[in-house]
């Protein structure tokens, strides 16, 4: 056997050709992140900065305009770093909460009965989901909030709420002696209630008899509280604003970049959720809810019992990658100065000490992070609502 | 004794259950809560539609050469008008205009010989629309050849601009997403870690830090010497990102062929590029166009985050036009105009997606 024929043998072997193969890629991996990795030192070297994460102890020297930790101008990079975390956490939840909320409306008025509603549903859907996001943040910041009056002139519902082009200003609320008390009596009002739940639920498998668990939890929820509430001396005062000068001093105060990219985010993935939620909805087949009228279930158990857990199945899924979209789409704040993440890190801080690839590195690393955990959370809870099959 | 039986003759169904009544009485006013919700429904669209319509048609003033023309309550179409060439293709030189409509006339008609049913050659044409015609187009953007003044791309904008680089990052993206997808189901263990970690990292970021990390960090990457277009890195970037998104519609369009297909292309003695080539891949794409149409409205809307680094898309343009002196105070007239061109292009794409799952539901 010549040595050409033993070549040729060995490389007809698919096992031996797959092996090349994958020795190939893994020196062409190597070969490209070394030949990066020492072009970018050279450079760096070049530019005179320094790699590594030293620059995080330094002082950041610039201020920002929403903190939801204690923050100055002499607080360092890393402070920064924790306070754009915070406001991108900040913004993700509130739009994952208010988003689903809306979609969820919109998506059951588009299956609605009425056709004026289904219709009006359905064209709110159109318009919102194709229009780039940005574009609607731009309009809702630069168009709809800058159209507002000045403090002088807010619009207002009584002495609590103000609207004007500084934002958005509502009561604040301080606690007083005794709160604390009110929110032990509350929490254990909680614990009361799944108590509740798990004795109802041992009874109704003993007896088979329903216990009226609706009233009986919101009685332990409310009684207590209400009970502490007055006997402390209603211990929540609330702050009022209050025009002085120029501008609103007290209260609590969302500025209008919060508010834009809020509404924005909320418009357009509510848009998108709502067709999850109706495409979930329709996934439920009709004999479904025909053999649950039959068994003679009342109307609202229908829902809750048969419909929505199995429209759920189907939903679960395409939420979850909506989340993490908002999620990332939060990051749209930087257009507009919302001090998110991206804005106050990768933006400000990357011009002032020009550590690119570490600061890159971070803020990639948090969204995945996020991202990640968003998805195993809803991964978890998908597993429960899974169709258990044989 | 009988009695005869005379039948009636039919009667009409109450007026009140057919015709306007009916339809009103079935769909607007069926409960109690239907006709609160509809009455609700019927007030905010009263407040709302008379004073749009008035603003936006009614009111409005659409002649003029100038602001002075914008004296009235409604919209000032005017400003729209006078830059609506900017608008369009940004900064480029005026005396050029022919070449992009020229490119984009060109594009419109392959387009629509590709979209209408029965015309022969459709291969054909298929094959010179993604393997020519951007190289026409290219040299008829930025010139350089047969005596073409060169037209530097950061004069190139508008939604000339929007176009190139969704179509662009389109182009890229199919074959490295389907390159990707067959990686994570290869039986090769390395590249299907190596695709997997490639498509989960895209996706988990944000379009605007990969365009950070396109316009900051590939120059660093660079060798020394070597400078990289300001374009030319966005579209790396956001070629690289749109692929692992196409990289999990095609995945999902691979899963969907039936085993069986498989096994008869390796019953045929194919090999692996052979059988993926002729059989799977065919199939696995056709079953997808969908999902591809979808992602391509997703990147579409997404190519205005280049305004963050600097490029002048169709948003941006818009956008800057709001910081002239002379026309202070139309911002919304501005983005109503690139919302509904925005809107137009997604629309129309949605409902062709729509139309094509239809027309390719086989059912198996």
């Amino acid at each position: 056997m010549s040595k050409s024929e033993a070549i040729a043998r060995w490389w007809n072997q698919g096992r031996n050709r797959a092996l090349l193969f994958q020795v190939l890629l893994i020196l062409g991996t190597v070969l490209f992140f070394f030949l990066i990795g020492a072009n970018a030192l050279g450079n760096l070297e070049q530019q005179g900065i320094t790699s590594g994460f030293a620059f995080l102890s330094q002082k950041a020297g610039f201020g920002i305009i929403q903190t939801l930790v204690s923050y100055n101008e002499s607080s360092t990079y890393a402070r920064t770093f924790l306070v754009g975390l915070l406001n991108t956490i900040l913004i993700s939840v509130l739009g994952i909460i208010c988003a689903t909320v809306l979609g969820f409306l919109v998506g059951v008025a588009r299956l609605s009965s009425n056709w004026l509603i289904a219709k009006l549903a359905a064209i709110y859907i159109e318009i919102f989901r194709n229009l780039p996001l940005l574009l609607q943040v731009f309009f809702w910041y630069f168009a709809v909030l800058r159209a507002l009056p000045l403090p002088r002139n807010s619009l207002h519902i009584g002495n609590w709420f103000f609207l004007n082009i500084r934002g958005i200003y509502i009561p604040r609320p301080l606690p007083e002696q005794g709160f604390a008390l009110l929110g032990m009596i509350f929490l254990m009002s909680i614990a009361g209630v799944c108590a509740l739940k798990i004795y109802a639920r041992k009874y109704q498998e003993k007896t088979g008899t329903e216990l009226p668990i609706l009233s009986a939890s919101l009685a332990i929820f409310i009684i207590p509280s209400a009970i502490t509430w007055f006997a402390t001396g209603r211990p929540l005062y609330w702050e009022l604003p209050s025009l002085q000068g120029l501008n609103f001093k007290g209260g609590m105060v969302v500025i209008p970049e919060l508010a834009a990219l809020l509404l924005a985010l909320t418009v357009y993935t509510s848009s998108l959720i709502a067709e999850i939620v109706r495409s979930g909805i329709l996934s439920v087949s009709h004999a479904q809810t025909e053999a649950a009228r039959s068994l003679g279930l009342p109307q609202r158990k229908i829902l809750r019992l048969v419909v929505i857990p199995q429209a759920m199945r189907v939903m679960i899924p395409q939420m979850t990658s909506q989340y993490l979209n908002l999620v990332k789409n939060s990051s749209l704040a930087t257009a507009i100065g919302y001090p998110d993440l991206v804005s106050v890190f990768a933006g400000t801080s990357l011009n002032q000490t020009g550590q690119a690839i570490e600061i890159i590195a971070m803020t990639m690393a948090v969204y995945l992070t996020i991202n990640l955990t968003i998805s195993w959370l809803m991964n978890q809870y998908n597993a429960r609502v899974l169709l258990q099959e044989q | 004794m009988t009695r005869a039986h005379i039948s009636h003759p039919d009667l009409p169904p109450p007026l009140i259950s057919v015709g306007v009544v009916g339809w009103l009485r079935r769909n607007l006013f069926s409960t109690p809560l239907n006709t609160l919700l509809t009455l609700g429904a019927f007030y905010v669209l009263y407040r709302l539609l008379p004073p749009m319509v008035n603003w936006a048609l009614l009111d409005a003033d659409w002649a003029g050469t100038g602001r002075e023309a914008c004296s009235g309550e409604g919209a000032c179409w005017v400003f729209v008008r006078l830059r609506f060439i900017h608008f369009m293709v940004g900064f480029y030189p005026e005396s050029e205009l022919w070449r992009p409509v020229a490119a984009f006339g060109l594009a419109g008609f392959l387009l629509l010989y590709l979209l209408l049913n029965h015309l022969p050659y459709k291969g054909w044409v298929a094959g010179f629309t993604i393997f020519g015609f951007p190289f026409i187009a290219f040299f008829l953007f930025y010139g350089g050849l047969f005596g073409l003044p060169v037209v530097e791309t950061h004069q190139w904008g508008g939604l000339m601009l929007t176009l190139i680089l969704s179509t662009v990052g389109m182009l890229f993206a199919l074959p490295l997403g389907t390159l990707l997808a067959l990686g994570r189901r290869s039986s090769m263990s390395v590249a299907r870690a190596l695709s997997v970690v490639f498509i989960e990292l895209w996706r988990g970021v944000p379009l605007i830090t990969v365009l950070f990390m396109s316009s900051v960090l590939l120059p660093l990457f660079m060798p020394d010497g070597i400078r990289l277009d300001k374009l030319l890195r966005a579209l790396i970037g956001i070629s690289l990102f749109q692929s692992a998104y196409m990289a999990e519609v095609i995945r999902s369009g691979l899963q969907a062929v039936p085993k069986g297909q498989y096994e008869a292309a390796d019953a045929l003695g194919l090999s692996y590029w052979k059988a993926m080539l002729l059989i799977i891949l065919p199939q696995a794409l056709k079953t997808v166009i969908p999902g591809i149409v979808n992602t391509f409205i997703e990147l579409f809307k997404d190519t205005t985050l280049v305004l963050i680094i600097g490029l002048f898309d169709l948003l941006a343009t818009v956008q800057g036009s709001f910081t002239d002196s002379k026309w202070l105070g139309f911002t919304t007239e501005g983005y109503i105009f690139a919302g509904l061109i925005y809107w137009m292009f997604c629309f129309s794409m949605s409902r062709y997606s729509h139309h094509l799952e239809k027309k390719l539901h086989t059912g198996h």
